[in-house]
């Protein structure tokens, strides 16, 4: 039943793929269709799961035996497991993304390839499905490649802009870097542990040596740091805003971008087992996480500066991740209020866009308040949300992150509260930007609300933005509900609750009034003279340049040198030995003399070698 | 006196159920010589056609219900034997010949009518020919030639008698020397070969002939069991059986076309129609390596430390000079007979390690093999130029810009014969080199490893060519073909895919069915 849920949209793009322009009519449709049963089975199976009780909740199917190599001891199957945890992102998955179908309808519905569009669309949700659900690390890594292969061809769906192709290979090599790492994980799992299955690695890593948990965790985070664009490979992230509005929400915003912290959270045991990783990756989470707030306090393109802004927040995630059994349920928790309010607010900046004539720049707008009502309530309840303002979700879900970092250090409590400030700051900077303001439009731009099918999935999405904090922690619902599978320790912060929140609120009160201060005057082009810091944090904080440092220049290098090695080295040998094989290819053929005499009397002389041969084995 | 001779010839037992598929195939193949005597010359290619694919859609239902727990025995007195690797052996035989047979009756990609001439009789280039030609006529005398054929190898494969082999390898082998005769273009090259091939075919036959003699001389038996019993219990010149052993052993390889007994094998596919040489590399190979496999392991099993040296040697040898001599052809259909003899050495790494995996990984090589060599001659059947089919392979340059379809499933079989991995080629050497390392001719399997290096070199040239490089000027064109050959070509390529993403289908049935019976 299970395995449905992935197979529909996997059939349903196939179909889409393969069937071409025939399936032009009725093909979105069928998109919409697959995306949704694939929720409501998902939701049928939550319900059932919440009927079993807790110690019976993890149920493995396995759907056929996929691999296996019986003299090296591998054995892998097809085999989906469906706990808390991967049912908590199938139903993130499978709603937030028929809902992205739903808008896709109203966005993409000028565009030719919108067939095409939809089937990529299916083939990320089919994907992204099978990496949760995967009971295996090989399993999850193909899910890990597929949806890295989709958002490839999403970022690069208007491959005729040169912009868009760049932006979606260098998505592509930067996640290359991070598969690397999932890949060495996955062979050092199976050389220590003799499998690469869920179960099997939470056992061995109990009896491992501290090497093992420590290697296998940071390339985990290596992994995650590509995947999840944490420092150092972020770069790729905000080149990525150039693929559709529907794939930034869908993709870079509420789902694919968070699988890193899936996997962090799906691997605690090898986490918990090292300390070194545990702060590698707190230490990640931070430096991302403000990274990410001052790129999207310097952008003046809306959509660059929300995915500074999703970067920021999955450092926000990844940190908590790094916290231990305290941090676990939080980052999840994070996740998946996140995907909410983060959604709806780029979906919000797709409506304005659509409105704008697909004008990014935020110097641009001002004022859209009172043309876009819907995406003006919608945008700002996400806004509230990112900010944290009580009762919203991301209140909830932030405030328990505070906690738990205040609780681990100084530090990672001093990185989460300045963080807040400046989310206050640059999200405020963008709402005010945008729709309030003065009007900063041109005159032949006539902006106006999106047609029913653009703002109903932003109403559904605000819904949750407001509501899940609420929804999710009553009575600590979702620690409970987790924590069979990741484990929770009560955070114990050095302060009061009710002290934190009020550092934690007048932090962000100071950041938006910083904000409405700052920008009270709007220029209509980003002025030129601006001090250090903010030019650094406009070139994405060097974020290129480093690559290009510490990554690209040693790479052509060492490409260089191989090169002159496989030239005269390798080369030399290899033509040298296939001269020689072409020149015994050429005498040989002349024993294929075409005269049948001959090749009679090879026969009979190969006779009698075999009876030799025969004869000295007998002696 | 009569009636006490009489009564110590014990009645023949004959399990007709059993033989059903064997039967089957004979009656069809008489059938088809009467369709010859008796029907009019406008309705007989219909009616063959009719006969062909009915009967061997039932000996393939026949091998199908048969081949359970229930149908494993020793019938005919003892000298056939339906087991499991038996079963497996026809079943896979009937399914490439029916692809084959699909390529057989294909009569639309060459404008002259089907690739058989229209006459065998007529001098090639002559008056008469363009005559016969001109007025459409067709050799319909092929079809019961394939069923008798097919008959034959089915019963080759099930042999447990050196004389009932001896019968099926001539059975099988008279027709082949006929139809790679009947090539309707370049008739000369077509009868040479097959005059080529009857007279080392028969001087191999004779060999074997001998070597059973000698056998019976040592054992006192021909039946596969006793043999076995015999080479244990008698104690006469072990010389004897040497040689035996050795002359049995030419015959059959011979047949596989193992080095050195293999320049029959690039003279004959290059001069069969395209067809027939896809039905000798694709079954009659099946059958070719069923036969050598029940031979060995059943009647010689016991003297499996004497022979093995001498498999080694030919395996090594089979596969590197089939690969290294393939790299030097610049014809395609040359080149995949060469690829035909050092596959041939792959499979006999596997054979050499006479254990029950072994068993099953020769098998399961041959499946992957047959179905892809059967897919690569078809795809060649529709690459043609105006004197028939283009074989040269420096003019399928570019091919791929002008046929993407063609050239990716030519692609697809190349990779599954260098095995490529998610390719049923991959699979098959898997298990083959699997199967020997654990046998201890881990040695051998560094040579195999080797010379798949050597081959894939000229398998990958050939996508190369036909991708990477421009399209001459008035190079072939690509025909479309009627449904035959697409349905031949779709089901290689669908066996190549699905062999090569589900290994373990294919391996659980097999390896469950891989015991000989004695």
């Amino acid at each position: 039943m299970i395995a449905a849920v992935i197979a529909l949209p996997a059939l349903s793009a196939a179909l889409l793929l393969s069937l071409g322009n025939r399936t032009n009519k009725f093909g979105p449709w069928m998109a919409i269709g697959a995306s949704a049963s694939s929720f409501l089975i998902g939701f049928w199976q939550f319900l059932q799961m919440l009927a079993r009780p807790e110690e019976e909740r993890t149920v493995i199917t396995t759907v056929y035996e996929w691999l296996a190599v019986p003299a090296a001891g591998f054995k892998v199957d097809f085999a989906l497991q469906l706990d808390q945890l991967s049912i908590s992102f199938v139903l993130l998955i499978t709603f937030v993304g028929t809902l992205i179908h739903i808008y896709s309808l109203g966005y993409m519905s000028h565009d030719e390839n919108q067939r095409r569009f939809f089937a990529y669309l299916n083939l990320f949700v089919a994907a992204m499905l099978l990496l949760v659900l995967a009971d295996n690390y090989l399993l999850l890594y193909v899910g890990w490649e597929g949806v890295g292969l989709a958002s490839y061809l999403l970022i690069g769906f208007w491959q005729h802009k040169p912009t868009a192709a760049v932006a979606a290979k260098k998505a592509f090599v930067a996640n290359r870097v991070g598969d690397f790492g999932l890949s060495l994980a996955i062979m050092t799992m199976f050389i220590v542990f003799g499998s690469v299955s869920f179960s099997d690695v939470n056992e061995g890593v109990l009896g491992a040596p501290a090497w093992v948990s420590l290697t296998i965790g940071l390339l985990l985070l290596l992994a995650a740091c590509g995947k999840s664009a944490q420092f150092p490979l972020q770069s790729w992230l905000l080149d990525a805003m150039e693929g559709p509005t529907p794939v930034s929400a869908l993709i870079h915003a509420a789902t694919m971008v968070t699988a890193g912290v899936y996997l962090i959270v799906r691997s605690a045991s090898i986490f918990n087992a090292s300390e070194v990783a545990q702060t590698a990756v707190i230490v990640i989470g931070a430096i991302s996480l403000l990274m990410g707030a001052i790129i999207g306090a310097a952008k003046d393109d809306i959509k660059k500066s929300l995915a500074g802004s999703t970067m920021s927040q999955i450092g926000y995630m990844v940190l908590a991740a790094g916290l231990g059994p305290i941090g676990y349920v939080f980052a999840i928790l994070h996740l998946i209020t996140h995907g909410f309010f983060k959604a709806v607010m780029f979906l919000g900046a797709g409506s304005v866009m659509h409105a704008t004539d697909d004008n990014v720049d935020m110097r641009r707008y001002g004022g859209l308040s009172k043309v876009m009502i819907f995406t003006t309530i919608t945008f700002f309840i996400g806004y509230l949300a990112i900010i944290g303002i009580p009762p919203f979700a991301g209140f909830y879900s932030k405030d328990h992150i505070i906690e738990a970092a205040l609780s681990h250090s100084w530090w990672a409590g001093a990185a989460v509260l300045f963080g807040a400030g400046l989310t206050a700051f640059y999200m405020t900077r963008m709402v005010v930007m945008t729709f309030f303001s003065k009007p900063r439009w041109e005159d032949d731009v006539h902006p106006h609300e999106s047609p029913l099918s653009m703002t109903l999935p932003m109403i559904l999405l605000s819904i949750g933005a407001a509501s899940m904090g609420i929804i999710l922690t009553n009575n600590h619902m979702f620690e409970h509900w987790l924590e069979p599978v990741t484990g929770f320790v009560e955070p114990e912060p050095p302060f009061s609750i009710q002290t934190i929140t009020i550092i934690t609120l007048s932090v962000v009160a100071t950041g938006v009034l910083a904000a409405i201060w700052q920008y009270r005057k709007i220029a209509k082009v980003a002025p030129k003279k601006v001090s250090f810091a903010v030019t650094a944090a406009r070139k994405d904080l060097y974020g290129d340049v480093m690559n290009e440092a510490l990554l690209m220049k040693p790479g052509q290098a060492l490409t260089r040198a191989l090169n002159i090695f496989d030239k005269s080295v390798v080369d030399g040998f290899v033509n040298g030995l296939g001269l020689f094989t072409g020149g015994i290819s050429s005498r040989l053929r002349k024993s294929e003399t075409g005269y049948v005499r001959s090749y009679a009397m090879s026969i009979v002389l190969g006779t009698a070698i075999l009876v030799i041969v025969l004869l000295i084995v007998r002696l | 006196m009569i009636q006490t001779v009489l009564n110590s010839i014990p009645t023949p037992s004959f399990e007709y159920a059993l033989l059903s598929p064997i039967l089957i195939m004979f009656f069809a193949a008489c059938l088809g010589v009467l369709v010859e005597a008796f029907v009019s010359i406008e309705k007989r290619r219909f009616a063959h056609l009719i006969i062909v694919f009915t009967s061997l859609l039932f000996a393939f239902f026949a091998v199908a219900l048969q081949s359970g727990p229930n149908g494993r025995a020793l019938v005919a007195n003892g000298t056939v034997a339906l087991d499991g690797p038996g079963w497996i052996l026809q079943g896979t035989i009937l399914l490439v010949a029916t692809l084959s047979a699909l390529l057989f009756a294909e009569s639309k990609v060459d404008p002259l009518g089907d690739a058989f001439a229209s006459r065998a009789s007529t001098l090639p280039g002559g008056e008469e020919e363009k005559t016969v030609t001109k007025l459409g006529w067709t050799q319909t005398e092929i079809w019961p030639l394939f069923l008798f054929s097919i008959c034959g190898m089915l019963l080759f494969v099930t042999a447990n008698d050196l004389l009932v082999l001896f019968v099926a390898l001539e059975v099988m082998s008279l027709p082949l020397y006929l139809l790679a005769g009947l090539a309707r273009r370049r008739r000369l090259l077509s009868q040479e070969a097959s005059l080529k091939y009857f007279i080392l075919g028969a001087l191999a036959s004779a060999i074997l002939l001998f070597g059973s003699a000698l056998t019976y001389a040592y054992t006192g038996s021909l039946e596969f069991g006793q043999i076995s019993n015999g080479i244990s219990s008698a104690n006469n010149s072990p010389g004897l059986l040497t040689a035996a052993i050795a002359l049995v052993a030419v015959g059959m390889l011979f047949k596989v076309g193992a080095v050195p007994f293999h320049q029959w094998v690039p003279d004959v596919y290059m001069g069969s129609p395209t067809p027939v040489t896809s039905f000798m590399a694709g079954a009659v190979k099946v059958a070719a390596f069923g036969g050598l496999l029940r031979v060995f392991y059943v009647a010689f099993g016991a003297l499996v430390w004497d022979w093995r040296p001498l498999i080694w040697v030919v395996a090594g040898l089979t596969m590197v000079v089939g690969s290294v001599i393939a790299l030097a052809q610049s014809d395609f259909k040359r080149m995949l007979a060469y690829s035909s003899i050092s596959n041939g050495g792959f499979i006999l790494v596997g054979f050499s390690a006479t254990n029950r995996p072994a068993i099953a990984a020769v098998l399961i090589y041959l499946i992957a093999y047959a179905f892809a060599t059967v897919g690569a001659f078809a795809l060649l059947t529709l690459i043609r130029e105006q004197a028939g089919e283009s074989s040269t392979l420096i003019r399928w340059k570019g091919l791929g810009k002008k046929s993407p379809l063609v050239a990716a499933l030519m692609s697809l079989f190349m990779l599954s014969f260098a095995g490529i991995p998610l390719t049923s080629g991959f699979t098959a050497k898997f298990g083959v080199f699997t199967a020997a390392i654990s046998g201890g001719a881990t040695a051998l399997v560094l040579v195999g490893v080797l010379a798949s290096v050597i081959a894939a070199v000229f398998y990958v040239r050939v996508i190369i060519l036909m991708f990477f490089s421009d399209p001459i000027p008035d190079g072939p064109f690509v025909v479309v073909p009627s449904v035959f050959t697409t349905i031949a070509i779709t089901s290689s390529a669908l066996v190549t895919i699905i062999l090569g993403l589900f290994p373990q289908l294919i391996i659980d049935l097999i390896s469950s069915a891989s015991v000989f019976l004695r």
